[in-house]
């Protein structure tokens, strides 16, 4: 069921001058989460501006007594509201609204995992992660940023025993240069008995190479598409991607209905902003 | 005390005022999960043409001060496709519906409103002159007298079903448009459809919207919105169906209070799924303090006397 919380603000712990983490108290909304789903958010702003953002759920939190508590948000500052998101302090109130969209499909025990992610793409990735380590799944992260101090959270992902491929445009960390990089290394030197399942979440432009290069070698990649909303139920009809359907018609698909995961072979690219 | 929240549009009779604005609650079943249709006084549904329509590229929503653009440019899966798949389950779910159309000529609208004459379930046809952000028909119709009047008319002439033309505020004289609506027969009239506006990123120097062009909508506009209602109040003898704007109770009964019967709740939506049984307790609220016993009496109750200003020096 969905659910809106006047979720209260547990902690906001600052990653670097631009990210944060922010943990809301929300256990309806937790409970519930699956990877790869998302939440309509708004701090206490009044009507500037007016409307939610979406975000993936970074993290399902859980209290002292391991119970399910809340959730968390990986914030980036670019503007108005994920602004004010840094700026929030323990016990700040922010409306959120889920868990909405549809969720990652989960890979099976007999394949390996890979998550291709870019900056704050990284933020549908941990609770991905969580449950592939439960079904005890191979998986790495192909984690790329502009440089290290933009690569969060790789001391919990390994702890995840996640395999990690870092990558950073200066170099600072990891591979020099894009992710696209070890993941096309990585995608020569699989055997061809193994199966594989992708996924990719972060710039446009990313996820489009990230679909040509697996499709190059004949795998499908799951990606994360994020889109203006206006509200995350289907009433607006503006977070729409054109979508090839079997046959080839393409039409506009809301993405917080059928989305935000989409195969990204299915997605024409050239239509989405970039 | 219990209050009477029922209102009368024409023969359409709903249980409360509150309606869901076209554009702004898909066509309903989306909604489901959320909210118990049927607790709404009516939905009216995503505008509607004959055939399927692609609508604009992305972007198609920008936010600006106290409100939002948009060119959805009318996405839709035509008439036909929405009495086959969306109208049984609204009918089961017991709302009520109002079907918002639209045609590139005349002979759509009537085409659409005849297709749905025949179809069950239809509390209503919203006639939608007034969309800001398309090329053909729309507002084109709204924005002239006479094509106000053949809409209506062709439209009256298929159809037994209450029409409810949509005026669009791009008007100068929008009382006009009413009285022509009435003239040519219509039940009632809706308005406001969005304010045509325009945003620029300076950084790139292009329009924020794919289509250049959108329609404002939410708080910004409501004060304008309910000057057009109360202008249109003193012009016509129809119900009218307010919005623009509405987010609080006390918006929504500004509406009422200059002549609307009911009121239609669109942007409000997005920001708060959740939004209706609020507005519903807080218009309970109000005529109970205010000891009304219906929302009808409250209906066109502007105080519009002049008042003696006295004082004493003292
Ligand atoms: C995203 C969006 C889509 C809309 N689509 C339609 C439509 O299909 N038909 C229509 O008559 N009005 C449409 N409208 C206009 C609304 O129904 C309403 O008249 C307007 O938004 C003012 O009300 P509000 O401020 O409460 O949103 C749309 C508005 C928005 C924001």
């Amino acid at each position: 069921m969905l659910t809106d919380v006047d979720a209260v603000v547990l902690s906001n712990s600052i990653l670097s001058p631009a990210y944060n983490v922010l943990s809301l108290a929300a256990p309806q909304i937790a409970s519930r989460a699956l990877p790869g789903q998302f939440v309509m958010v708004k701090p206490d702003c009044g009507n500037d501006p007016l409307l939610r953002r979406p975000f993936s759920i970074f993290e399902v939190l859980r209290d002292d007594n391991h119970q399910i508590s809340g959730i968390s948000l990986l914030n980036k500052q670019v503007g108005v509201t994920t602004s004010t998101l840094f700026g929030l302090t323990a016990g700040d109130n922010v409306r959120c609204l889920g868990p909405l969209g549809r969720p990652f499909s989960m890979a099976k025990r007999s394949e390996k995992a890979w998550m291709v992610a870019g900056g704050v793409g990284l933020a549908p990735f941990y609770t991905l992660a969580v449950a592939l380590q439960s079904q005890q799944i191979d998986s790495t992260l192909f984690y790329g940023g502009q440089s290290s101090r933009d690569l969060f959270y790789v001391e919990a992902f390994r702890q995840l025993r996640v395999n990690l491929e870092l990558t950073t445009d200066d170099g600072s960390l990891g591979h020099h240069g894009q992710v696209t990089g070890p993941l096309e290394r990585s995608l020569h030197e699989l055997k061809p008995t193994t199966s594989l399942r992708i996924y990719a979440c972060g710039p446009t432009p990313m996820m489009r190479a990230v679909t040509k290069l697996a499709s190059a070698h004949g795998h499908d990649v799951e990606v994360s598409l994020e889109q203006i909303m206006g509200c995350g139920l289907g009433g607006c009809y503006s977070c729409v991607v054109p979508i090839r359907h079997e046959g080839g018609s393409v039409n506009f698909v809301r993405s917080c209905l059928d989305g935000p995961i989409f195969n990204g072979r299915d997605v024409v690219w050239d239509g989405l902003e970039q | 005390m219990s209050v009477d929240l029922s209102v009368n549009i024409g023969s359409l009779k709903l249980a409360n005022p509150l309606i869901a604005a076209s554009g702004c609650f898909g066509y309903g079943v989306e909604y489901a999960e959320a909210v118990d249709l049927s607790t709404l006084g009516a939905i009216a549904v995503k505008g509607l043409f004959l055939e399927e329509r692609a609508g604009h590229p992305p972007a198609r929503i920008v936010e600006t001060p106290g409100g939002m653009l948009n060119a959805i440019g009318l996405q839709g899966i035509g008439v036909r496709r929405f009495v086959a798949e969306k109208l049984p389950p609204l009918r089961e779910q017991a709302a009520v519906v109002i079907v918002n159309i639209c045609g590139s000529t005349i002979e759509e609208y009537a085409e659409i409103a005849r297709i749905l004459d025949d179809s069950d379930g239809i509390g209503a046809i919203e006639l939608n002159i007034s969309c800001p952000n398309i090329k053909k028909g729309g507002m084109l119709f709204g924005c002239s007298l006479k094509g106000t009047h053949e809409v209506v008319s062709a439209v009256r002439n298929v159809t037994r079903l209450p029409i409810i033309p949509k005026l669009t505020p791009n008007v100068n004289d929008v009382a006009s448009f009413a009285v022509a609506a009435s003239e040519a027969g219509a039940d009632a009239i809706s308005l406001v459809n969005t304010f045509l506006a325009m945003a620029v990123d300076v950084e790139t120097r292009r329009p924020k919207l794919s289509n250049v062009v959108g329609g404002l909508s939410g708080p910004a506009i409501r004060p304008i919105a309910v000057r057009m209602v109360h202008e249109c109040y003193q012009a016509v003898n129809l119900p009218i169906i307010g919005m623009g704007g509405i987010m609080t109770p006390d918006d929504a009964l500004e509406f009422v209070i200059v002549g609307a019967s009911a009121v239609q709740i669109g942007t409000a939506n997005f920001v708060d799924p959740f939004i209706w049984n609020k507005l519903l307790q807080g218009l309970t609220e109000y005529l109970e303090r205010h000891q009304l016993e219906a929302v009808s009496g409250l209906v066109g109750s502007l105080d519009l006397t002049v008042r003696e200003t006295t004082w004493t020096n003292s």
